[in-house]
């Protein structure tokens, strides 16, 4: 199975937001690098808006993920409630 | 360890970079000067487009106007991608107040509805043209010559969907989706729209980029943010008791007093290099904003009635004294 | 007065939709044809721009509120480190030979890709597709701009970034990403889609700047992991939007397919051909490492590029042609390219240098089945010269690929130990390649890559007429400060006075 990822930022506002991406995807891995993390997840991952509001407690919009993106692998599917990124093969 | 490299005093070993000191003299230059002077390829190009075999990548005889350096179309706002960006995000703060002051109090609601009527009616329709507008620039900045001149016409082809967005919005929020609709249809079909979408149309066939600056930026958004913006929704609408609709459309009149200062200084020193130069401005001018006027009319006569013709003459002799200033006289 | 009814609120979609899509209509004054003219000569057929998917649906007040935090950021740490002679944090003034060929060589490349958007922004018939192009394009120009205030401290301090602009359109090694993109830049749309958004986007931006901007936080260079992040976050979008693209043409029509493979297959290998570069930067030029060309390459090449490919599989797309052959490179093309630049090295305005032990230690555990047994050697010949005072320098005239415009510096795939050249007769001239997938290129479009300007061959022509010292003066490089071996440079004397003088009480 082809794994997507996405790597963001090691900075302040982005611990929560991998800890919620950790939570709601069991199977994916943390790859930490100089000022990087990645984050690896065999087939998809989904990035919900409500488990990063829980975990930085304030209204989160999925679009501010651009601010501290890096990268990503995968088809990407938004609307307001989830991020998701899958690999169809 | 951590040093404290702050206090180390070393001698720097120059100033600026190479093409900004022959510009501008050895010494320190700005963030707009560094990013944007001479960051387009001009030697070697390598292929000829595959597109159109008799120009080149980067051409600046597509135009018939004709520089000796296009660098010196600056912008007085000294725009680059920062300052632009931190300015548009500034005002977005503030239309977006704007948006929720007149939503959360139910303003909309309480206009009356032959205002409100004339609001959408001149309003949601130039979602489209606003859209024509983005095209345009997004064109002059694609095939325009010098980052100087294109990086101010993409910022301009943002701004104009940006506007197109804010029409959208001011239509979903006064009249629904169906707003939108009917803004559409009359567009496509009402004869009164007609003038301005083959105005817009005819724009869209131009591919002298430089022509298409007078039209699209000069001629047609120089008439019709004034006539709009101004007279409509500033004079008439606000003066009945409207004003929400001028809270609304804030970001469009600031939005013009501010670009009208960069369209001003690209044509004065265009027109100011020679007299071929402001031959063929005159006479795209003329030509173009002959038919903004006219295309304009109808749209006023929505808000103006009989005053219509009146106002619009109004707004062409101040256009034409704008123009005279730089040096275009028309 | 009525109780205003609850607006329904609308969905992300919804309200994208209604905000962007559908501001466009089907002109009637003048024809389809008339208004967007570019868009049927490569022969794709679109039945319905309809069908075009936004992945971000990114309105103009989102954009510029997200973009201006991006800004706030990075303009606060880049004015930071100036102010604090950031510079003297970096491991080693070596690595800056990486962020100068970064600003000869990429920089201006953000700013053609710039253009190129704004013409598709304009060209493509689908609102959707315009803005998504639009929106790339002014990214673009902030790539390029932030890129420029980010280095332009270091110009103030250092040698070899003061003549950027000039060796753009003039110096030999920066014809390799110039004529990448003038070829994009010269494509009809859909093939600049493939170019830039497929394998500059999808296939690149991940290895130049993600494993190698890691690096350079390594290495202390805040000013350059800050541009490097924050322009990544906006290829990301890029990458999407080429990604969308392929997607899109594929969906559309079967007969796009051979021509979107022969695209694929086209730009892979120019795009693998301008990688040389960022894997050389990668094992020689970040003193302190963080992983290998190989490592990276495994990662963003095998691993991500494999599900890409396995994805479009669906539409019948395969790995692009030189797939092998990239592979059966990787272990050999950061040392071949070093090895190279560092004999031409008279002729670069970045210095190069003989590796020192430790790093071979480091580059044979790295490249286990080529270094020591290739390369190894070759360094201590070339160590040895050094030693003896009778440095090497190459002063023969590089053939360079017509296509990729490379000296042919890369070997056989199958054959480490000689150089592959190709040959192509055409019109009574001969022309030569530095491998198959150059050789292919132009044989499909030799029109095209007959006008290549060759570097080489103006050095024989006016102004320069030959002379080494005239070409110096031309490309705006001063000899004994901007070229040469790193040891004994000024960059080298005087960031190590400043460290002292940093580090001890005067
Ligand atoms: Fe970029
Ligand atoms: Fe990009
Ligand atoms: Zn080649």
């Amino acid at each position: 199975m082809s794994t997507v990822f996405i790597a963001l930022q090691a900075n302040e506002d982005t611990r929560p937001i991998i800890d919620a991406i950790v939570q709601d995807n069991p199977t994916a891995t943390v790859n930490r690098q100089p000022a990087m993390v990645k984050i690896d997840v065999p087939g998809s991952m989904t990035i919900k808006r409500e488990t990063i509001e829980e975990h930085i407690g304030r209204a989160y919009d999925l679009q501010e993920l651009q601010i501290n993106l890096i990268t990503l692998s995968g088809n990407v599917d938004e609307d307001e409630d989830s991020f998701t990124l899958r690999w169809n093969s | 360890m951590q040093i404290d490299l702050r206090t180390v005093s070393i001698k720097q070993q120059r100033n600026t970079f190479d093409h900004l000191a022959r510009r501008f003299g050895d010494k320190p230059a700005s963030r707009y000067q560094e990013g944007s002077y001479d960051i387009q390829a001009t030697e070697n190009l390598h292929y000829r487009p595959t597109w159109d075999p008799d120009q080149l990548i980067y051409d600046a005889s597509i135009t018939k106007i004709v520089m000796a350096d296009w660098y010196a179309l600056k912008d007085p706002r000294q725009y680059f991608y920062n300052n632009y960006t931190l300015a548009r995000a500034r005002q977005q703060e503030t239309a977006e107040a704007n948006f929720s002051f007149v939503e959360s109090r139910g303003l909309a609601d309480m206009l009356p509805d032959e205002l409100k009527q004339i609001a959408l009616d001149v309003l949601v329709p130039l979602r489209h043209a606003a859209w024509g507008a983005n095209m345009n620039n997004s064109f002059i900045s694609g095939y325009g010559y010098a980052a100087i001149f294109t990086q101010a016409c993409m910022f301009h082809a943002m701004d104009n969907l940006g506007i197109a967005q804010y029409l959208s919005r001011l239509g979903l929020l006064l009249g629904d989706q169906e707003a939108l609709t009917e803004g559409k249809t009359a567009w496509l079909d009402d004869e009164a729209w007609q003038p301005m979408r083959r105005y817009i149309e005819d724009c869209l066939v131009v591919r002298d980029p430089f022509e298409l600056f007078v039209a699209q930026n000069v001629a047609l958004d120089g008439l019709l943010y004034p006539l709009v913006y101004e007279r409509i929704v500033d004079g008439y609408l606000s003066a009945k008791g409207a004003s929400a609709v001028a809270m609304l459309c804030q970001f469009m009149n600031d939005w013009f007093d501010e670009t009208r200062k960069w369209v001003d200084a690209v044509m004065k020193v265009a027109a100011a290099e020679s007299e071929h130069n402001r031959a063929i401005l005159q006479e795209w001018t003329e030509k173009w904003s002959g038919r903004a006027a006219a295309a304009m009319l109808p749209v006023v006569r929505k808000a103006l009635g009989a005053d219509a013709d009146e106002v619009v003459g109004e707004e062409v002799a101040a256009f034409k004294a704008r123009l005279k200033k730089v040096g275009v006289d028309i | 007065m009525d109780m205003q009814v609850a607006k329904k609120k609308l969905s992300l979609k919804e309200k994208y939709k209604l905000l962007t899509r559908d501001l466009g209509w089907d002109t009637t004054y003048h024809t389809k044809d008339e208004v967007f003219p570019y868009v049927q000569y490569e022969g794709i057929k679109i039945h319905d721009w309809d069908k075009w998917e936004d992945p971000f649906r990114l309105t103009m007040d989102s954009y510029w509120k997200y973009q201006a935090e991006k800004e706030r950021k990075f303009y606060a740490i880049i004015d930071a480190h100036a102010q604090n002679n950031g510079h003297l944090n970096i491991t080693d003034a070596r690595y800056l030979s990486a962020l100068k060929i970064f600003l000869q060589a990429i920089s201006p490349g953000e700013y053609a890709a710039g253009k190129g958007f704004a013409r598709m922004g304009r060209e493509f018939p689908g609102v959707g597709t315009q803005v998504a192009c639009q929106m790339q394009s002014i990214d673009e120009i902030r790539h390029a701009q932030t890129q420029i205030h980010a280095l332009s401290n270091y110009n103030k301090f250092y040698n070899g970034f003061h003549a950027f602009a000039d060796a753009r359109d003039r110096m030999w090694y920066c014809t390799l990403p110039r004529s990448f993109f003038d070829d994009a830049l010269s494509s009809g749309p859909f093939e600049f889609m493939i170019a830039i958004g497929f394998s500059f986007e999808y296939v690149l931006t991940n290895l130049l700047f993600v494993p190698f901007m890691s690096g350079a936080a390594y290495n202390g260079d805040m000013a350059t992991v800050t541009f490097g992040f924050s322009a990544q976050s906006d290829e990301a979008r890029h990458m999407t939007l080429g990604l969308e693209c392929i997607k899109f043409m594929l969906e559309q029509d079967p007969a796009n397919l051979p021509i979107v493979q022969g695209w694929i297959d086209k730009w892979f290998w120019r795009g693998f051909r301008l990688l040389g570069v960022v894997g050389t930067m990668m094992d020689y030029m970040l003193p302190k490492r963080v992983m290998s060309w190989r490592e990276a390459w495994n990662i963003y090449g095998v691993e991500n590029g494999g599900a890409l490919f396995r994805d479009l599989a669906r539409y019948g797309i395969r790995p692009p042609k030189g797939w092998d052959d990239a592979e059966k490179g990787i272990d050999h093309m950061s040392h071949q390219f070093m090895l190279a630049l560092y004999q031409y090295n008279f002729g670069t305005a970045f210095h190069s240098w003989i590796p020192s032990e430790d790093e071979m230690e480091w580059l044979s555990k790295k490249y286990p089945e080529t270094f020591d047994k290739y390369y190894r050697p070759r360094w201590a010949h070339l160590s040895k010269l050094k030693a003896a005072g009778t440095p090497f320098a190459n002063m023969g005239l590089a053939k360079l690929c017509q296509t990729c415009q490379i000296p042919t510096v890369f070997t056989e795939p199958d054959d480490p130990t000689s150089i592959c050249q190709r040959e192509t007769e055409y019109k009574g001239e001969k022309y030569h390649f530095c491998s198959d997938g150059c050789q292919h290129i132009f044989e499909n479009e030799p029109e095209k890559y007959i006008q290549a300007w060759l570097p080489m061959q103006q050095l024989f022509q006016a102004p320069i007429n030959g002379d080494l010292g005239a070409w110096m003066n031309w490309v705006s490089l001063i000899p004994g400060k901007d070229n040469g071996d790193f040891d004994g440079s000024e960059d080298e004397r005087n960031f190590a006075a400043w460290r002292q003088q940093a580090t001890s009480n005067q």
